[in-house]
């Protein structure tokens, strides 16, 4: 504690300092209430369950009758697919390197310029490059053979995910399976929430959604409507609720209803922010109470991140115990290549893999075909 | 970040004492750790390319400042280069002559386009416009929801209707036109720049409403693919401005720059924060600083500005070089610096906190501890801490439920402080003064008191404190 007052003094000093002293006396000239701002939960939540009459299994023609926005039509959840259309900037370089006549110092600054650009991120990049060079010297790796070379990069960066545990697991005991959903605004956690609901329950199981997004406009609604796509029930509370009790009330529903699988929506929140971190343990602390059994905590990340994508899966694992990584938008140009550096820093595995905005758009992670992508 | 790169950079240039110019070896050195610098910062590969270049132009054989140490100079020839990049003024937007401006908002999915319409709507509002809001998503489910609900918080009409963006765009627009708003904000599906079709309806929505102006809306902690992304919408819209949203997290947001170089159109504005009051025009030299990793100094003072009480700070920091500091004052600004936010954030803001204290695990919880103690104290103790003897202090440690050492601790360090604090002036001038090129804004004048029991984007409401 000696030392919070201290630097107390330090920051009260440099601010009074700083506000007295040759700053200009802007005023900020907002008159309008601050409104909107996350309020701690103090009031009891209302939830309601808002029961979709029996669950049937989900075809096509209805999933695409029940909503009345337009609708992209669901595209080929083949991973190479979806990514083709993004080829050709990474393409180059690794082409170049395979057009040599010989591995050599270029080749290696093509690599690096490829991986940096695919957002690996200059630590994980220097480490693996780092390692071919080794296999270069060992006689691992001939000079005169670019394409092995090339290949070489390709098994290592596979092999970095060696071992993980991509599908998702599921409650051993009687109640319901609890997959929770956290990460940064806007990277498609609700979206993501909503085509995993139709697979499960084309797969037959009785799906529950909690909308524990009470802070963002309209979250609900959103979610909702995908719960009608996939036909899937839904438990809400009121705007400003506390989502750890939707998520409870949630999983109580399944339960009670003998629906398996339970997956709790929660608002975005940048990392940094301590009270709402800290709102999201006691989330998880919730979502873990029986009869659910909370056996994923899934991190979305968008695939367009760039290195702060670690920072965030380090912070939400420390906050959260993060079982595993869905990497959405990677239907566009953008490589993910950041989950790299995830896996190699923090050891997460990647579950699942977004590659657009319908339904459909959810392929479990292939490390081949992701890598394969990266190389294309 | 800060005091990482001026240690290294301090270290590789012990060299140089008392030679007269910036060696080659050196700065080639120091060049390379800013090139991992910026690209760790995310900043595009190729612009970091070319500014390493301009850099190096500017340092190699450089003469030695008198005044600057040479790990001063470097970073002070990076922060001007990147400065520069991020453009020197921010936009001013010049309304229509026939009303209503249109301003069109694009981007990829995610990126916070709706929020970001409404906080423009409110930030027109404040420039005295009367703004109107259109609802071009009809992709997303509920997104014209989300924009109706935060329309009415700021009291903005929203027009939507569910049939295709080009015609809610035209539609939207003429409704405005016969409502007599002068400024027209639409908002449009998040969409890839590789998807034809999509672009090709946003180039048609365009063409339908013609916008004075047209922003690109991309989020802080984009990687590499920035600059893809941003140039084949120019290609498309012709943008004339970024917004860059979620500033407020640690993304040191190099997309920005990336941006910004290669598109040629200015940072126009910043989102800071989830609230709709949360956005900002934009400074270039801040963003650089951050990029850079330097600390945003300008915007803590800034922050405080907003939350801080004038007359009170003033009246606080006269007595602080007298001596006269009292409990009461630390209380006080003890208060208004819970208002800005965690401790930790605000220190990451300072350059020049030594490394061990910036650093430092510290529990905000303890700021609240500390109020507690100052709060159990009588007025007269606060006033006048000589007459705390023992059962005092074990009076307040229990009426504050902390510990005679926790108290005394406290005592003690204030005591100290008090000595240390007269004659301040140097540590205000480090923070206060002279930083070249901030905008002026004439002062109102009188000395107005902050509206108390602002919330920042960190803390959550009047909540029960910690």
């Amino acid at each position: 504690m000696t030392l919070v007052i201290v630097l107390i003094i330090v920051v009260v000093l440099a601010i009074s300092g700083g506000v007295v002293f040759g700053t200009q006396m802007r005023r900020r000239g907002s008159v309008l209430p601050q409104a909107g701002a996350r309020q701690p939960h103090v009031a009891p939540p209302v939830t309601t369950a808002a029961p979709t009459p029996t669950v049937p299994p989900i075809t096509t023609a209805s999933q695409a009758a029940t909503s009345s926005l337009l609708e992209r039509p669901a595209g080929r959840p083949v991973l190479s697919d979806r990514l083709g259309r993004a080829r050709g900037l990474l393409a180059g370089y690794f082409d170049h390197v395979r057009g040599r006549p010989g591995i050599d110092a270029a080749s290696f600054e093509e690599l690096e310029e490829a991986l940096i650009l695919a957002d690996v991120g200059v630590a994980t990049t220097t480490r693996v490059l780092a390692d071919l060079r080794g296999k270069l010297r060992e006689g691992a790796l001939s000079a005169a053979d670019p394409p092995a070379l090339l290949q070489a990069l390709q098994d290592d960066l596979i092999s970095m995910f060696e071992g993980d545990v991509e599908s998702l697991a599921y409650a051993d005991g009687d109640g319901p399976t609890v997959w929770l959903f956290v990460g940064v605004n806007g990277v498609g956690k609700t979206t993501t929430i909503g085509k995993l609901a139709l697979r499960e329950t084309q797969g037959g199981r009785g799906v529950v959604l909690a909308a524990g997004d009470t802070f963002r406009a309209a979250a609900g609604e959103q979610l909702e409507s995908w719960a009608e796509r996939a036909g899937a029930r839904i438990v809400r509370g009121s705007d400003g609720a506390d989502p750890s009790s939707v998520i409870f009330d949630a999983v109580a529903h399944a339960a009670s209803r003998g629906a398996g699988l339970v997956l709790a929506d929660t608002a975005g929140r940048l990392h940094t922010k301590v009270n709402l971190m800290d709102e999201l343990r006691k989330v998880r602390r919730v979502a873990e109470r029986p009869p659910g059994q909370l056996t994923e905590v899934l991190l979305v990340l968008d695939a367009t991140t760039g290195q702060n994508g670690v920072a965030q899966a380090r912070q939400f694992t420390e906050a959260v115990g993060v079982t595993g990584i869905v990497l959405t938008k990677l239907d566009g140009t953008a490589k993910g290549g950041v989950v790299l550096a995830i896996r190699s820093e923090l050891g997460l595995p990647i579950k699942l893999v977004g590659v657009g905005e319908g339904p459909a758009d959810l392929v479990p992670f292939d490390p081949v075909e992701f890598v394969s992508a990266l190389f294309s | 970040m800060f005091d990482t790169l001026t240690d290294r950079f301090d270290a590789i240039f012990t060299r140089l004492r008392g030679r007269g110019r910036l060696g080659d070896a050196e700065v080639a050195e120091v060049l390379r750790e800013i090139r991992v610098a910026l690209l760790e910062a995310d900043v595009n590969l190729a612009v970091v390319r070319d500014l390493i270049e301009a850099i190096r132009a500017r340092c190699t054989g450089a003469e030695l400042a008198k005044h600057l140490t040479p790990a001063q100079q470097v970073i002070k020839v990076v922060n001007e280069e990147l400065t520069a990049t991020l453009g020197g003024e921010a936009l001013k937007i010049s309304y229509a002559s026939r009303p209503p401006t249109v301003v069109l908002l694009a981007g990829l999915q995610g990126s916070g386009k709706t929020t970001a319409s409404a906080k423009l709507a409110r930030w027109f509002r404040q420039q005295g416009r009367h703004p109107y809001l259109i609802g071009a998503d009809l992709q997303r489910p509920a997104a014209v929801e989300q924009l109706r609900v935060l329309g009415t918080e700021i009291g903005v009409g929203v027009f939507s209707e569910p049939t295709d963006p080009i015609a809610v765009a035209r539609r939207g627009l003429a409704e405005a036109q016969r409502l007599g708003r002068d400024v027209v904000i639409i908002d449009t599906a998040g969409r890839l720049a590789i998807d034809r079709e999509l672009m090709d309806e946003v180039r048609r929505v365009s063409a339908a409403v013609g916008p004075n102006y047209t922003f690109f809306v991309v989020d802080a902690m984009t990687g590499q693919d920035a600059v893809q992304t941003a140039e084949a919408f120019h290609k498309a819209l012709q943008l004339d401005g970024i917004i860059l949203t979620k500033v407020d997290g640690d993304a040191r947001g190099g997309a920005a720059l990336s941006i910004k170089k290669v598109v040629g159109r200015p940072i126009a504005f910043l989102s800071t924060g989830e609230r709709v009051a949360d956005f900002e025009t934009f400074h270039p030299d801040r963003l650089a600083s951050r990029i850079l990793g330097m600390g945003d100094v300008l915007s803590l003072i800034e922050k405080a500005e907003r939350e801080y009480d004038e007359e009170l700070t003033g009246q606080a920091f006269e007595r602080l070089s007298a001596g006269t500091f009292t409990l009461d004052d630390f209380l006080d600004q003890l208060r208004q610096l819970k208002k800005m936010g965690p401790l930790t954030g605000l220190l990451s803001m300072m350059p020049g906190v030594p490394k061990q204290m910036r650093d430092a695990k510290v529990d905000d919880r303890d700021v609240g501890k500390i109020e507690a103690i100052i709060c159990s104290m009588t007025p007269r103790e606060r006033t006048d801490p000589t007459v705390l003897d023992g059962s005092r202090r074990l009076r307040i440690a229990h009426g504050s439920g902390t510990s005679t050492t926790e108290v005394n601790n406290l005592l003690r360090q204030f005591k100290e402080m008090q000595k240390m604090m007269r004659g301040v002036g140097p540590m205000a001038k480090l923070v206060g003064g002279g930083r070249p090129g901030k905008p002026s804004k004439s002062s109102t004048g009188n000395r107005k008191k902050v509206k108390g029991g602002r919330v920042t984007p960190s803390s959550r409401g009047l909540g029960p404190t910690r």
